[in-house]
């Protein structure tokens, strides 16, 4: 037998964390994190549906024991009321991006940064003789296709959400691939 | 009837059963020491420094299964006591520490005498408040008490802002609590239970693995009634010590880098190890790939964070210690029909006694020089156990772990997971204030007694009789015994034999100061010493190259245990192979 807790190999995580929605929460959900040691690659956070609440969605990795951990300890907080790894069923993931894309560095570069919102069902917030200003919403995958397709314009800034995720109403729905064809979302090539 | 926040907080404090509290005033609680002027009821021991009232309140916790109470002023007052929270965060310390804060408009300005204690304490609290609102003060200081003192308990800390110390309210103290985000689990998995039961029937070399939580739950009873029940041989932490009797057959003595022999062997060579209120600390497991690599492992305790945290687990049981080892008791019996189940442990139970054979505690009396763990001896001859010892950190704490019997929980205060030197010296005197018939015995070094000597004019002045035995060896003395094995004895900054003359000290601050510089001497101050009335110091002038041994090296495996000091012929290279092996 082994005695070291077995090591698994290092994966993606969305955890959905409900918490009181009071003054310092975010902060000490922040230095749990910094203090011991884990990973956070992006989070939000905002007041849910009841006002003395806030949700936050924190994307982390680790193997299955830092995971693990992860979520005792935010349990152990005491102005945490329930966390669930969201990777332990099937969920669905958004993020916004405002993109700030130069327009007039080569001709035609207007009519192409138009189509490619197009095509990504973006939408032009903002525009200048030199610049659109887009907002996109979608998953990972799709977010940077949209970004692949943008670089060679000249992207001039951008600011993003970070990722939040909710799990499926029905978590009997297939797998996770089988899941994304029936968003309605473009289908893109990589 | 309006009261002021200050008001309001004695009396709640009142509501919660709170007779003592430790501090230190200043500016923004003067409201508050203005209350407590005119309100006898609550008694203030005034220490010198506000990490002094910090560990005292550690010592009255752990001694009394209480809350300790500590209040200190804004900015330096609350910084300073940041190195006792984070002790009793370690610890699992129950206290509730009050600092004033600058008025509510004010945070944030770096007003004078402003700190972001909340902040700060943060990472070393169980949990911290911010009073915003004079109505929610009670509210308050119900849940700061009731999450200290449930679950796995620990410090609390509460920022109470001028403002809200001087506004008045009407008063209303909730009769219950409940917090929705937090509800320690208590009793155990009917069915991990079972499992566990069974699991310790089909071994034939189990060993209990028992800490600090048997104290905390109160479980000492119901450890004792598992061993007399299965006979299973039982190793304690250096948290845990007093949690068996120091003197039942079945004690191993306490296990990891200064544990027996006979414990380490056992843990390693065991198939089932019950682990019980402890956390698989690294100075417990030692090279964890290395530790009891042969058993499975059963884990109760209250705090799901400890459980898989550094080591692996076959059946995690979480709960309160005491009630889950009644149910496995009661669930032992059902299934195994009785004592006779147990026979089968017999030649376990030999081989380790041949183990305590091989190699006991031990060390060479000197009839020129005091060795440390003859005072240590002595001093449990004369009390035969019946006493409070607290320590601080270092060489005299392990042998005093090794050579004293502790027969009773709650009589052993020692710094464990932090290690702060200058902890033991103020928690006797909080153990002395929960205790005041008792013998309270403070056993330090001369390094970690400077740490907050000052406190010598608390003793004094309250007039506690807290017995001092300070073992001088003239070295940061466990630094020394490392840069002796691991560092080619180069002792940097260790030596620190400029000590003040401690028999005068002693005298100047209006205490009796005594001395002993030959190993005949030892008897006779200890029965001096311990036979007066009011507070002594008693220095004891001991070898200064004394080493603790069995040493398991920082990061080597517990069964690799020196026993002697690496001699003159070593090469000094491989010793220092050791260091990063």
């Amino acid at each position: 037998m082994n005695p070291e807790i077995r090591v698994s190999d290092t994966r993606k995580h969305f955890i959905q964390i409900i918490v009181e929605n009071r003054f310092g929460v975010l902060s000490r959900v922040a230095g749990l994190f910094s203090g011991r040691g884990f990973n956070i690659d992006s989070l939000s956070v905002a007041p849910g549906l009841d006002p003395s609440v806030s949700q936050m969605t924190i994307e982390t990795q680790g193997d299955d024991h830092v995971v693990e951990q992860i979520i005792k300890q935010l349990n152990k907080l005491i102005d945490v009321i329930k966390v669930v790894n969201l990777s332990e069923f099937s969920f669905l993931t958004r993020e916004t991006l405002l993109i700030r894309v130069n327009t007039n560095t080569r001709p035609g570069d207007r009519e192409e940064a138009f189509r490619i919102v197009e095509i990504f069902r973006a939408r032009i917030i903002d525009s200048s003789p030199a610049t659109y200003t887009i907002e996109v919403t979608g998953d990972e995958d799709k977010i940077e296709a949209m970004l692949n397709f943008l670089k060679p314009l000249g992207i001039k800034e951008i600011i993003r959400t970070g990722k939040v995720a909710v799990a499926r109403e029905d978590q009997k729905i297939g797998p996770k691939s089988a899941a994304r064809l029936s968003d309605g979302d473009v289908n893109y090539h990589r | 009837m309006k009261m002021s926040g200050a008001e309001m907080l004695l009396e709640s404090l009142k509501r919660e059963k709170v007779t003592h509290i430790f501090g230190y005033p200043g500016g923004v609680v003067l409201p508050v020491f203005d209350a407590l002027y005119k309100d006898p009821s609550l008694q203030v021991i005034l220490t010198r420094h506000e990490q002094g009232a910090v560990h005292a309140a550690e010592g009255y916790a752990r001694s009394s299964n209480t809350v300790g109470v500590v209040l200190v002023t804004s900015g330096p007052g609350a910084t300073n006591t940041l190195t006792g929270i984070a002790d009793a965060n370690m610890d699992s310390i129950p206290l509730v520490i009050i600092t004033g804060q600058v008025p509510t408009k004010m945070i944030g300005n770096d007003a004078f005498q402003e700190a972001d204690i909340i902040g700060m304490s943060r990472s070393c609290t169980k949990h911290n408040f911010l009073v915003r609102k004079i109505t929610d003060l009670p509210r308050i200081i119900k849940e700061a008490f009731y999450i200290a003192r449930s679950g796995r308990p620990g410090p609390v800390l509460i920022d109470f802002p001028k403002d809200i110390i001087l506004e008045k309210a009407d008063f209303v103290y909730p009769e219950t609590v409940s917090i929705r985000s937090y509800n320690p689990t208590i009793q155990g998995n009917r069915w991990q239970i079972r499992k566990a039961a069974q699991t310790i029937l089909k071994s034939r070399k189990p060993v209990l693995y028992a800490g600090g939580g048997i104290i905390s739950s109160e479980a000492h009873k119901e450890l004792l009634d598992l061993v007399t029940l299965t006979n299973i041989p039982t190793t304690l932490t250096l948290m845990g010590l007093g949690a068996l009797p120091g003197n039942h057959p079945r004690f191993l003595g306490m296990l990891g880098m200064h544990g027996t022999y006979a414990a380490n062997m056992a843990i390693h060579d065991a198939d089932v190890l019950i682990a019980v209120g402890v956390r698989f600390d690294d100075r417990v497991t030692g090279k964890i790939a290395e530790f009891s690599p042969h058993s499975k492992v059963i884990h109760i305790d209250i705090d799901p964070t400890s459980i898989r945290k550094n080591f692996h687990v076959d059946v995690p049981i979480v709960g309160d210690a005491r009630v889950i080892l009644k149910d496995l008791i009661e669930e032992l019996r059902e299934i195994s029909g009785g004592e006779d189940a147990f026979r089968h442990y017999q030649p376990w139970i030999e081989q380790i006694s041949e183990w305590e054979k091989e190699h006991p505690l031990c060390y060479t009396f000197d009839k020129e020089v005091i060795k440390p763990q003859h005072v240590i001896e002595k001093i449990y001859q004369f009390t035969q156990g019946d006493c409070i010892i607290s320590t601080d950190v270092g060489q005299h704490q392990m042998w005093t772990a090794q050579f004293f019997k502790f027969i009773k929980p709650n009589t052993w205060l020692t710094s464990g997971g932090l290690g702060t030197m200058g902890y033991g010296f103020p928690a006797a005197i909080g153990a002395q204030k929960a205790h005041p018939g008792k013998r309270v015995i403070a056993i330090t070094g001369e390094g970690s007694f400077m740490m907050n000597i000052q406190e010598m004019a608390t003793v004094v002045s309250l007039d506690l009789p807290v017995k001092i035995v300070i073992l001088n060896n003239q070295y940061l003395g466990m630094v020394r015994q490392w840069q002796e094995f691991f560092y080619g004895s180069r002792y940097s900054s260790s030596f620190i034999g400029q000590s003040p003359d401690f028999v005068k000290l002693a005298e100047a601050f209006g205490m009796i100061g005594m001395r002993a510089t030959r190993p005949e001497q030892v008897e006779d101050v200890i029965l001096d010493g311990f036979s007066r009335r009011g507070p002594v110091l008693m220095e004891f002038q001991v070898d200064p190259e004394e080493n603790v041994f069995p040493m398991v090296p920082a990061g080597g495996s517990n069964i690799e245990m020196i026993f002697e000091s690496p001699g003159e012929k070593d090469d000094p290279k491989k010793r220092d192979s050791i260091l990063t092996a």
